[in-house]
Order: C-alpha cells, then structure tokens, then sequence
C-alpha cells in the first residue's frame, strides 16, 4: 500500500492544490486525478486544448554512436532508419519477448538521442540499459531535472504559438524540433497520448511553472488530470504500461506488432518469431458495450458461455456514451462477435469491435499519411 | 457540502426522506463528490424487497462501481427512471431530481440506525482527517 508520504510531488504540486485537484498515487507520484471533473475534462481535450502535468515521466539523454554501441539491439525501433528531429514509438524487451517497457526515443542528432519512459519503471529501465548498453556511451537521468507538459486538443497549436511563434506548427506527427520558450530553447514535440493534435514540451524544472500558468492563462486551455488522461487514452485503443502490457506480455498479444521491426535484430526476437509461428496463447481485443455499463480491469470475458479472458482496461467512453474496453482472450474471435464481461452479478454484453473506438481524432492531421 | 436538515443518512453515504411510512433514498453530496461523474445507475425493480445495510443498487462513476445500501427495510414502490438516461442528475442534484427509488418501510424501528444531520456531519469530518 502506497502512503501518501511516500510518494513523489511534481514542480506543480503547488499549482494543482490551488486549482483544486482531486490528488491520488499513481506509478509512485502523488498526481492530480481530476480538476473540474472527468467528462467535463475529457471533452475540453476533445473540443479544445488540455494541459497536462507529465513530469512523473522519465527522460534518458544518451549519446552513443549505433555504429559501435548495442543501443538499437535493445529497443525494436530501428534506431538506424530514423533522421534527426524525429521520435518512434517501441519497447525494451526482455530475452521472453516481454515487455519492460513501452518508450518513446528522440533522435536529436547523430548519436544523440533522449529516451521517454514510464514512471513507475524509469529507475528499472535506466538500471537495464546501463547494465546492458556496451560499446562507449554516456547515459543521464534527466528526470529529475526536466519537467513535461502535454498540450493536446484541437486548438493546442493556437494556444502554443502565443508562446512559442509559428515556426512549430511546421512539425509533422512524430518529429520534433528546438524551439523557444520563456527564454529557454526546449524540445516540442507533435506528439501525445489522446488521439489530438497536440504537443510535448520538454521544460527545466525551475521554469516549468511559468510556462503553466502562462498556457493556463489561454482561455482555450485547461488543465486536464489522469482521469481523462485515461479515458482519452482507451478511447484511441493505446495501451498503458502496468495495466494492459508488463513484462510478461508479448508485443504480438498485446496487438502491436507495427512497432517492431523485422528486418533488424532486437532482444527477444526469436521468442516473438516463434510465437507468430506457433499462435498466440492470447490476443488483445477491444469491445464496446450496448448499455453506459463499464467494463473494469479484470472483469471476465465470456464468448457463447465460456470463459476466454480478461478486461485489461475498461471505463465508461465520454465521445461514445457507453463502456468500452480492452482485454486479452485466449481465442480468435471475430469482430462484431457478442460477449458478455462479467463480475460477480454484474453481466455487460458488448460486441468485439476494432481500434481506436473514438475514430475523429486530429493527432495526424495535416501529414501527407 | 451540502447536508439538508430534514433527512437520516447512513454511513455509506445514503439519504433517507422519512413520510409516514415510506421513504425517499438517495446518495449524499459527499458520495457523489467522492464519485466523480456518475454514468450509469443501476436501479432495484419495483416491488422488490430490500433490506436495511444491503445492496439495493451499483453506482458507475468513470473511475469505479460502487454499490448503495438501502437506509431501510421494505418494499420499492416506485424508482427515478429519470436516472436510466441522465444518471448525472445525481451528481448534480443528489437530494432532489437524483433520488433513487421510494421504499415502503417494514421496520419503522431501523431508524434508530441512521444518523441525524448533525451526526452525519460530524462523521464525514472524522473521514476526512
């Protein structure tokens, strides 16, 4: 049981308690869970522009030259394919095939790249990829250091150009530059977790609550707590580490093959190989219920009255208006196939569906995609 | 937090409207507020019989189900069908358009269980020290 003493307070702890937030424990951090609410929340990323506190989340600053260092050998993104000023979505893997940990790596410029991690597994992955990286390399942890913030919307790039000037809305979906701000020159990123249009900003700690409070000052901005952080998510169909993927499960039953990379050598790429050649012993599917019941993490899956699984995640969808979730089956089931998810006297029948449940989404928009 | 003067409450954070023999239930501004968004509520069947302290309906909020325990023993006469369709009435307004169901009271006595306005402020300022 985590206590609240024990946990970690963000540079905008302070702010979060003046706006009023609901706080709870989360990955090890003490963070704001809702402000004004919920749906109300969700919406407003939704229709107009959310600012979210990400500093819990990890940085790595790694300098390492992939002509001699083991760094693309440890991730399945291919490192070599990337040019500078873009970022790939992938994971670490261990010699199962598990997954340590879904990341996001920066190419900043030949052999200099920052890597994004989780909370609750940044100390975890920065111990294995020191452990594991040879060849020279130099690796920081600056996560103590450097504060994130999420602007995610519909309006974030209006919202962000009073500060930052136009030159960023040049960013394509998964590129990013150095851009001023507040007099320092950060890293934004077209990048997030919502299905928006939207950014990541990468701001030193000791600035990170004034470019708060000035985002804030947008009327078209508001602050936005994990709460809806994770009903946006589960709207898009991503998963959340911890929750619907961990070290047990593969990237091929969780569903997210795209993000690796065959034609390149990773660690555990021969357990994956062989599970595509032997099956699955289970797949991730996504269901919407017929009713506003939600689904919730660990509620069975019934397929015609057997039991075939569990919800991974699952909340009532504020876009949709019913419960939605994910979950992994053991079987192969087609979509639009009728199950029931079931706790105790609860029973909710939904219908196998495809991703992402909320389809009107701008996160790529404007790209030549 | 709102706690009318005219009403019981349990320590599950239930409300009960005493006249005469029946009694109008619902959750408290504290239980929603603790909720969050409620989404989907769900309702005893009238003429059903619920007992005081058991289960007599589930509460979705974004984050949670929760379960309502009926304030008194008896029989549903009649239940807000009104919450099928907008169950954010009982967030929005928990003592009056977000009532749950009326219950025909089999044990007048139960009373002496709940607690007065008072009383039931007191006990959620205890919780929240």
């Amino acid at each position: 049981m985590e206590t609240n003493s024990a946990l970690r307070q963000t540079p905008l702890f302070d702010q979060h308690k003046k706006l009023g937030a609901k706080l709870a424990p989360f990955g090890g951090w003490l963070m704001p869970i809702q402000y004004s609410g919920i749906i109300e929340e969700h919406n407003w990323v939704r229709g107009s522009a959310g600012l979210f506190d990400i500093c819990h989340m990890g940085e790595f600053m790694l300098e390492a030259d992939l002509a001699v260092s083991n760094f693309d050998f440890l991730v399945t993104v291919n490192l070599k394919t990337m040019p500078a000023g873009s970022c790939r979505y992938g994971f670490m893997l261990n010699g199962q095939g598990g997954i340590i940990d879904d990341l996001l790596i920066y190419k900043i410029a030949e052999g200099r790249w920052m890597i994004v991690v989780n909370a609750a597994t940044s100390d975890g992955d920065f111990a294995y990829l020191k452990g594991h990286l040879t060849g020279p390399f130099r690796l920081e942890n600056v996560s103590g250091a450097l504060g994130k913030l999420d602007l995610q919307g519909p309006l974030s790039a209006e919202a962000l150009e009073v500060l930052a000037g136009a030159e960023f809305k040049k960013l394509r979906y998964y590129t990013f530059g150095y851009f001023d701000i507040l007099g320092e020159k950060i890293i934004i990123s077209r990048t997030g977790y919502t299905g928006e249009t939207g950014y990541e900003l990468y701001m030193p700690n000791e600035k990170i609550g004034r470019l708060w409070e000035k985002l804030l000052s947008d009327k078209r901005v508001r602050p936005i707590g994990l709460g809806a952080r994770d009903t946006l998510r589960l709207e898009m169909g991503y998963s959340l580490y911890g929750q619907d993927i961990n070290r047990d499960i593969t990237p091929l039953e969780a569903g997210l093959e795209r993000f690796i990379d065959w034609k390149k050598d990773f660690t555990g790429k021969e357990v994956l190989l062989k599970q595509k050649e032997d099956g699955l012993p289970r797949r991730m599917v996504y269901f919407a219920a017929d009713s506003r019941r939600s689904p919730r993490h660990n509620y069975r899956i019934i397929y015609k009255g057997r039991d075939i699984g569990a919800v991974s995640s699952g909340s009532f969808s504020p876009s949709l208006g019913v419960g939605i979730g994910m979950g992994y089956v053991a079987d192969n089931i087609a979509l639009g196939e009728e199950i029931v998810l079931s706790e105790n006297s609860i029973a909710i029948n939904a219908r196998v569906t495809d991703k992402p449940f909320y389809k009107k989404g701008g996160a790529k928009s404007g790209d030549a995609r | 937090m709102n706690i009318p003067d005219n009403l019981l409450y349990t320590k599950d954070h239930e409300w009960a409207k005493l006249e005469g023999d029946k009694a109008t239930m619902g959750i408290t501004d504290f239980a929603q507020h603790s909720l969050g968004d409620i989404t989907f509520i769900d309702l005893p069947k009238p003429s059903v019989k619920v007992k005081q302290a058991e289960w007599c309906a589930t509460v979705e909020s974004v984050k949670a189900a929760s379960d309502v325990y009926a304030p008194f023993s008896g029989e549903i006469l009649e239940v807000n069908t009104e919450l099928n369709s907008h169950p954010e009435l009982a967030n929005k307004s928990p003592y009056e358009s977000g009532w749950f169901a009326v219950i025909k009271i089999s044990e007048a006595s139960e009373k002496d269980k709940l607690m007065s306005p008072a009383k039931y402020k007191e006990y959620i300022e205890g919780l929240s020290k």
